[in-house]
């Protein structure tokens, strides 16, 4: 069993979700909430993603990452190294590859909000922040936690992306899902196979926990 | 839990609203505390616009909104105080209750400004006051149409708002809930001291509740008045339309044995007032409610049967229960005269279609208004 492997599985997945769920609720909301005109291009480029082969997106990641391109070498004269095989970099392309599974169930569950229980709000006294908090948050709980969910999951899972960016350095860019792939190449079944249920488990547990989280709702809409 | 402050005259509300577009505005209407205002007009008459605009949730092109004293909105200065700086009480058409709060957590959000123990006492006391007690712990889709009714005009006035604005409030309940929330919102009224702002379509709904009633259409004020007058004394053909009435007809001003008469078909009428203004030769809108044609009974001479006797034939006998709606055709035109008998006078005197019956059209119910203008003597002039 490769702990480290586990170790930074969970670190990619936790980073995760505390970098993007925030700006999934931002862009969720603006895109839910805005009438411009540019709105369909803006959600064709969050979904895009979704619809692409792992490896292509791992594939354009890492030469955007690389410092002959724009913005490798700006990040090169930002933090003086490069994001190919870093953690930083897998975590930034995960960023990437799960933008859609964090922006879609939010910006669906702002889309149930009607726009008068803002104005509601407002009119009873509440600021636009306190109308977040106090009534919006609570309304898009269920789709935060399924953009949580899918988004933990989904990092757990990912393989190309990750390999094509990070390879497979130990403590840094091996996943658990590419240490299988390392023992499977290495005929060891048998340590694939623990491995896997392992991160079956792990899995589980965790979207467990998550939708355990979302509770359960005394309120329904009217 | 009204201030006193709110009962000063200065605590009305003006509204002075005008754009070009996207959404055509030009309405002039105030509101005295204690006054209930009606908006009437049809859908899309920018009646909801107009309510948005004075709660702040809309910010028109032109024009000012104040309210006791103080000045809301101005499009001259740029000044336009935020909805929550208002302090309006605006209930909207779906109620916009927060669905996942209780009935009494919907009514606290709106006492944010109290302490915390202070609140709660606050809004179970207004729920009280919308006859809700014991309901408090039920979220909104606990609650029927009326009940969500009730903890939205809680919640609206649990503020202590200067104006309290209601957005056809009445439209999504059954009609006897409807009946029932109108008798309480006519009793409620004696309790607060605000100019209250009734957004309805229904002429019914508007003349029952408002003391005033403002009649919009495209986004302009056409005129306002009480409800008696408007409907005796529309300003114009436009406004008669607007209000459901029917009989609208065109006439010219003549000379007749030494007196001004209104010459309409054949016949030269009497008119009580407005004749003497106006020059031979005009032509004028005139309009008559129903309630002032009086129906000739046949083979006996009845009460004023030489005020203004006309004849048509019966084309339309519409039976609704106990009154029976006619209407009249001439040959002179194709308007028709339209008025209301009971049922059993209209069997009693054979009424039937294709008849020839004979009116007397009342001198004091004629009411003569400028022929296709809009210009109006009540509506105060848009600045």
């Amino acid at each position: 069993m490769d702990w480290t492997a586990l170790s930074v599985s969970l670190r990619l997945a936790v980073g995760t979700c505390l970098l993007l769920i925030p700006f999934g609720l931002w862009l969720g909301r603006a895109l839910a909430t805005t009438r411009a005109r540019g709105k369909p291009l803006f959600e064709a480029l969050v979904a895009l993603p979704l619809v692409m082969p792992p490896t292509v997106l791992g594939f354009y990641l890492m030469q955007s990452f690389g410092a002959d391109a724009p913005f490798g070498a700006f990040w090169q004269r930002l933090a003086g190294s490069g994001l190919n095989f870093t953690f930083g970099g897998i975590l930034l392309a995960s960023l990437v590859a799960n933008l859609p599974f964090a922006v879609q169930p939010i910006q669906r569950a702002f889309e149930t909000v009607p726009p008068n229980l803002r104005e509601a709000a407002w009119c009873s006294g509440l600021s636009p922040w306190q109308t977040f908090v106090r009534i919006e948050l609570p309304l898009v709980w269920p789709g935060i936690v399924s953009a949580l969910a899918l988004t933990f999951a989904h990092t757990l899972g990912e393989f190309g992306v990750v390999l094509m960016v990070g390879g497979s350095i130990d403590g840094e860019t091996r996943t658990l899902a590419i240490a299988i792939y390392d023992r499977v190449q290495a005929f060891d079944e048998a340590g694939a196979g623990i491995m896997s249920a392992m991160l079956l488990l792990v899995s589980f547990l965790a979207i467990g926990v998550v939708y355990g989280l979302a509770g359960r709702r005394r309120w329904r809409r009217v | 839990m009204s201030e006193p402050s709110l009962a000063m005259p200065e605590a009305r509300l003006e509204v002075s609203l005008h754009q070009p577009g996207p959404i055509p505005l030009a309405a002039d209407f105030d509101c005295r505390p204690g006054e209930l205002l009606a908006l009437v007009g049809p859908s899309g008459s920018g009646k909801t616009t107009l309510l948005r605009a004075i709660a702040g949730l809309y910010r028109p092109a032109g024009g000012r909104v104040r309210c006791a004293g103080e000045t809301w909105f101005d499009a001259a200065s740029g000044r336009s105080l935020r909805p929550q700086q208002r302090r309006v009480g605006l209930v909207f058409q779906d109620y916009a209750l927060f669905p996942h709060l209780s009935a009494l957590a919907n009514v606290m959000v709106a006492l944010d400004h109290l302490p915390n123990a202070e609140r709660r006492d606050q809004a179970q006391a207004w729920l009280t006051r919308v006859r809700l007690e014991g309901l408090a712990e039920r979220h909104p889709a606990e609650l029927s149409g009326g009940q969500r009714q009730r903890v939205a005009l809680a919640r609206a006035l649990a503020r202590s708002p200067r104006v309290l604005l209601l957005d056809e409030p009445f439209s999504a309940v059954d009609q006897v809930t409807r009946r029932r929330l109108q008798r309480e919102l006519a009793l409620l009224r004696e309790q607060i001291h605000i100019p209250i702002v009734l957004v309805t379509h229904d002429l019914d709904e508007a003349s029952a509740l408002a003391d005033r009633l403002c009649v919009l259409h495209a986004g302009r004020s056409l005129q306002q008045d009480v409800p008696e007058a408007l409907f005796r004394r529309p300003a114009s053909p436009e406004v008669a339309r607007l209000l459901d009435r029917h009989n609208v007809f065109e006439g010219e001003v003549v000379e007749a044995d030494g007196h001004r008469r209104l010459r309409w078909g054949p016949w030269a009428l009497e008119v009580a007032r407005g004749l003497e203004a106006l020059a031979p030769g005009q032509r004028v809108a005139w309009y008559l409610p129903h309630s002032d044609v009086v129906l000739h009974r046949r083979g006996r001479p009845s009460l004023g049967e030489r005020e203004n006797p006309v004849s048509g034939q019966v084309v339309e006998m519409v039976v609704l229960g106990g009154i029976t709606s006619v209407s009249l055709a001439f040959a002179h035109g194709s308007e028709t005269l339209r008025f209301e008998i009971s049922t059993h006078a209209a069997r009693r005197n054979g009424l039937a279609r294709g008849e020839t019956v004979q009116v007397s059209l009342l001198a004091t119910g004629i009411h003569l208004m400028p022929l296709g203008g809009t210009i109006d003597t009540h509506a105060r002039t848009p600045t």
